[in-house]
């Protein structure tokens, strides 16, 4: 998991959190959906981060230039072989598992053909007939600002999809029926790759790509309409906005009697200009001649393997958000904290900790949370770790230092680092709750400050929040507000 | 059971004899020895250095090279090679089992320093950056690679006039041809221009040629060696093979370039015996050294459209192998007959694929176009030659939507029923002998535009590619046409992986056959002084 963790922690501006701005959330979306259905599937392809290519050993970073990292072999030299990395088919059988699906124990790779520039020998190894896994489903929580909602989306297949530069292909069952539906599985998706570790997810390095099929029929009718691919989603956001810019366009063409301009088409979704435009016309289909790979051997999977990778998997996102419903957490705290994955292990580990749990949550999600945002760090950037959070709690809560102390100290250990306990002592800010010790600096405050006194013996009483101040002030902030406010009042009322 | 027919190959071997009277001052001419094992032994006595043995085959080379055109480039690094090896028996290094051993290497097996074209020209000039496994293990037992040999045009053809560049002649008779794919490093054995040389079989074309040339071609089991820098033709089939002047050369050769490679997925972790121990010396051989073993001949391999004195030859070499104490009968391969068919569809779809690589982007002659597409079709309609096309074409036709169950699953289907009647007929019998081909070398030019007849050719072994088997092709005897002699080759094949029992049994039987010597006559007189 760990490599996964530093992967994810390159990456700031991309956001899992599903963010798609109200306004253009098109109501008429609604309006034309009253007598039609969208029918969408997702082709997901996830880019997996493994040290070397497929198919040969040559490393495979995202960005290093061009024909650095190239051999014999993912050059397609004449007499080159491929031999397939281990690692990749290790990815598939984990990812297959946690969609739930069937895996294929034998399944083989089949090379699809076609010429083009990017592609040295003319083919790609691909799984055509038998993919590694298939028949499964992906559990998604719907976001609140939408309504919520639980949904379980079916998974058609996962197979092993390209040479090079490993990648996975995700294949969805048409369950989808709004751009928000379809956004959040992707989102889910994004998820689960971060969790298993087998990607980074990262859409705009292209490691995460959705290919939407989409097409709307009248609300009865059986049979799909005419689909139509999208392309050239940089974002979960986008994708929402592309598909419902797409149904209110198929929508629209179905009211003016024009479905025969629906045709089977790739369309491009142009961000600046917020449509999807044409970018070809299918003319008829594609002849891949597919047949067997020769150079590589059929994939064999044994039981024993497939249930040690099982064994191994970490918990995942929907687990984790049953478990931390369970919890007792807000659908809200749950969404946030299982949303990614370095934020919930730290989440559990502090709880597991013994920090309170809801404590943790807020610590987190407010503070913490807000910090990252503002320095534009993730939560494996900052210096303060889950067992001193746990410490800074249990501080507040056995009342060793105030809740005021503890935010300050919190910003410190965030930034700077350092211990609790080390903080406290240096800064000599343990909580003073000797009555005695309060009620002398209450003493000096009042003697300091009699024409307050004399304005809140008046009749004044707002002036007890000044007093207050005060003692804090006098106290350095260490002094138990609680007893602080009832030794102040028990002295500002005494001689009346 | 089979003594009705000793009397043509009595024939066949007087006929010989009496020409050979010619030539060698005496009747009986020794059986073929070990070149490896001879030369070993004389530059560790230091009887001759590496560097007059390399001279003397880089002389008879260029003497011969003009009429027979078997290697498409010579090193330039022969002597040199040569000289390091005199250098370590100086200094008493240590020897690896293959130094100073000369050999060919046909040129779709890559090289790093020198071309490998694979006999297009849409290769031409290209170097690779790397050696092939077999030639970098034969490097490092010491071997001298003296140049690479002419082949049909990506291994695609039956008699090496499909090469790109140029047409070798069979050393036997000079208006004859090689066979091929493999012919330029069968006729450099056979013409003795170097001592072994490394060939590939998709169909056959390591042994059809070593039957015309008269040199023992080892097709190995496929798995055995790696594929590794071996410029693919059909995959699923290609294996490379060895030339050798004995049967002992091949299983010497074949020892250093077996075994596993993690740079090819499809090479086998089975663990390679060493062939030569094997070897036993002829006057240690007891009367019947081969009693008891179950030899099979193939039927169908010995009826209507083989050459009546091919048969007589190979009913004359199963008569020696009962001389030597095999039992042998008549087996019979149902789907024998389908193999070819499948073999031309599974080769040509896998070959449509292998050969999409040559687009014009990357080596070989780019003609510029203005779209995209006619590039990719004009610098594949310069660069390819006609043979490869076809099958390019049939390839491609094969695969397409719609054709594909009809044709290459169908073909799969063939080569899965061949694979079991090998399977239940090597149960039978330890192992199966056929001719190499249905005929001797034809002319130069006689099947140039008879596709369908070349191709009919390769009959006798296409199968064994099907099914993976190993087979070893080794001469039995000779044929006569119109006033030349030409040698033929009998085909032993075994269950995969048993290579060692090939060799054996071929040592046996090569070094007991009386009265023949395989010796072409354009260099026989040079090699008898």
């Amino acid at each position: 998991m760990r490599s996964a963790q530093t992967q994810t922690a390159t990456e700031e501006k991309e956001q899992t959190k599903l963010k798609v701005s109200t306004q253009s959330q098109p109501k008429a979306v609604d309006k034309f959906l009253k007598d039609f259905e969208a029918v969408i599937g997702i082709e997901t392809h996830v880019q997996l981060s493994t040290l070397t290519k497929a198919f040969c050993s040559c490393p495979y970073n995202y960005g290093s230039p061009p024909n650095t990292s190239v051999c014999p072999v993912c050059m397609g030299l004449p007499g080159a072989l491929p031999v397939l990395n281990s690692k990749v088919i290790e990815c598939a059988v984990r990812v297959g598992l946690a969609l739930n699906c069937k895996l294929s124990l034998n399944s083989k790779f089949d090379r699809k053909q076609y010429f083009y520039p990017d592609l040295p020998k003319g083919y790609q190894i691909s799984q055509f007939d038998i993919p590694i896994a298939s028949g499964g489903y992906l559990d998604v929580d719907l976001p609140l600002e939408y309504g919520g909602g639980h949904r379980k989306f079916g998974i058609t297949r996962v197979d092993l999809n390209r040479a090079g530069v490993p990648l996975l292909e995700i294949v969805s069952e048409p369950d989808m029926r709004t751009g928000i539906e379809a956004a959040e599985y992707a989102a889910e998706l994004q998820r689960l790759v971060r969790y298993l570790g087998v990607g980074n997810g990262n859409m705009q390095e292209g490691s995460l790509r959705c290919d939407v099929n989409i097409s709307v029929r009248p609300i009865g009718q059986l049979e799909f309409g005419t689909k139509v691919e999208i392309k050239n989603l940089n974002s979960f956001s986008s994708m929402s906005r592309a598909i419902d810019y797409e149904i209110s366009r198929q929508v629209e063409l179905h009211n003016q009697g024009q479905i025969d301009q629906i045709v089977q088409e790739t369309r491009l979704w142009e961000e600046g200009a917020q449509k999807t435009v044409t970018m070809r016309k299918k003319e008829g289909l594609a002849d891949y001649r597919y047949f067997p790979e020769p150079d590589l051997p059929g994939v064999t999977l044994t039981e024993e393997y497939v249930n040690s990778i099982r064994e191994s998997l970490p918990e995942l996102p929907e687990d984790k958000r049953r478990r931390y419903e369970k919890m007792g957490l807000s659908m809200q705290d749950v969404l946030f904290l299982a949303n990614d994955i370095n934020i919930a292990d730290f989440f559990d580990t502090t709880t597991a900790g013994g920090a309170d749990i809801k404590l943790a949550a807020n610590w987190i999600m407010g503070d913490i949370a807000a910090y990252m945002k503002n320095e534009k760090v993730t939560i494996n950037e900052i210096k303060l770790t889950p067992q001193e959070l746990g410490e800074l709690i249990a501080s507040i809560k056995d009342e060793t230092i105030s809740g005021k102390i503890g935010k300050e100290i919190l910003f410190e250990l965030i930034a700077k680092g350092g211990t609790v306990k080390g903080l406290i002592k240096d800064k000599d800010l343990v909580q003073i709750v000797d009555t005695a010790e309060i009620e002398k600096m209450v003493d000096k405050v009042i003697a300091d400050s009699p024409k307050q006194l004399e304005q809140y013996r008046g009749g004044k009483t707002k002036l007890q929040g000044y007093f207050a101040g005060q003692v804090m002030k006098e106290s350095k902030g260490k002094a138990n507000p609680k007893l602080l406010n009832k030794i102040l009042l028990e002295k500002l009322n005494a001689k009346n | 059971m089979l003594s009705s027919v000793q009397t043509p190959r009595l024939l066949r071997f007087q006929s010989f004899s009496l020409k050979c009277l010619h030539t060698h001052p005496t009747t009986t001419p020794p059986p073929p020895h070990s070149q490896i094992l001879t030369i070993r032994k004389s530059l560790l006595s230091r009887e001759i250095s590496a560097v007059d043995l390399a001279g003397t085959f880089l002389n008879r080379l260029r003497n011969t090279e003009p009429h027979l055109k078997s290697f498409l480039y010579v090193s330039d690094v022969v002597l040199k090679e040569a000289e390091e090896i005199d250098r370590k028996i100086a200094e008493d290094e240590e020897l690896g089992p293959l130094a100073g051993v000369l050999v060919g290497v046909k040129d779709n097996i890559c090289t790093s320093d020198m071309p490998s074209t694979a006999g297009s020209k849409i290769l031409e000039n290209y170097r690779p950056p790397f050696d092939a496994t077999a030639v970098g293990k034969m490097k490092k037992c010491g071997a001298i690679v003296i140049g690479k040999t002419n082949m049909d045009e990506f291994g695609m053809g039956s008699t090496t006039e499909g090469s790109g560049y140029q047409v070798t002649a069979n050393p036997w008779d000079l208006s004859r041809v090689p066979g091929g794919s493999s012919g330029g490093s069968a006729a450099a054995v056979s013409a003795r221009q170097c001592m072994v040389s490394l060939g590939s079989d998709t169909g056959g074309s390591v042994r059809q040629p070593a039957s015309f040339c008269g040199v023992v071609g080892l097709k190995p089991t496929y798995g055995r060696v790696s594929r590794y820098g071996l410029v693919a033709y059909a995959s699923s089939l290609d294996v490379i093979g060895c030339f050798g002047s004995s049967v002992a050369d091949a299983g010497i050769l074949l020892h250093a370039i077996s075994g596993h490679d993690k740079f090819d997925a499809t090479s086998s972790k089975k663990e390679v015996p060493d062939f030569a121990s094997q070897f036993t010396a002829r006057d240690q051989l007891d009367s019947k050294p081969l009693k008891g073993l179950r030899v099979g001949l193939i039927r169908e391999t010995i009826q209507d459209g083989v050459d009546p004195d091919v048969i007589s030859s190979i009913r004359g070499a199963a008569s020696h192998l009962e001389e030597l104490g095999c039992t042998v009968t008549e087996v019979s391969l149902p789907s024998f007959s389908l193999g070819l068919p499948a073999y031309y569809i599974l080769a040509s779809s896998e070959s449509s694929s292998n050969l999409s690589r040559y687009d014009g982007i990357r080596y070989g002659k780019q003609v510029f176009a203005d779209e995209l597409n006619s590039l990719y079709g004009e610098s594949r309609a310069g660069g390819l030659g006609s043979e490869v096309k076809m099958r390019i074409l049939m390839g491609t036709y094969a695969l397409s939507a719609g054709y594909y169950d009809a044709y290459y699953k169908r073909a799969q289907q063939v080569r899965t029923l061949v694979r079991e009647s090998f399977r239940t007929a090597l149960d039978e019998n330890d192992i199966l002998i056929s001719p190499a081909a249905p005929s001797a070398a034809y002319k130069i030019g006689e099947k140039k535009n008879d596709p369908l007849s070349m191709y009919a050719g390769d009959i006798m072994t296409v199968n064994v590619n099907l099914a993976g088997l190993p087979a070893l092709v080794l001469p039995c005897g000779f044929v006569d046409s119109s006033s030349v002699v030409l040698p033929v080759g009998v085909q032993m094949i075994s269950a995969a992986f048993e290579e060692e029992k090939l060799l054996k049994v071929g040592h046996i039987f090569e070094q007991t056959l009386q009265g023949c010597s395989f010796i072409p006559p354009l260099v026989a007189d040079e090699l008898a002084c």
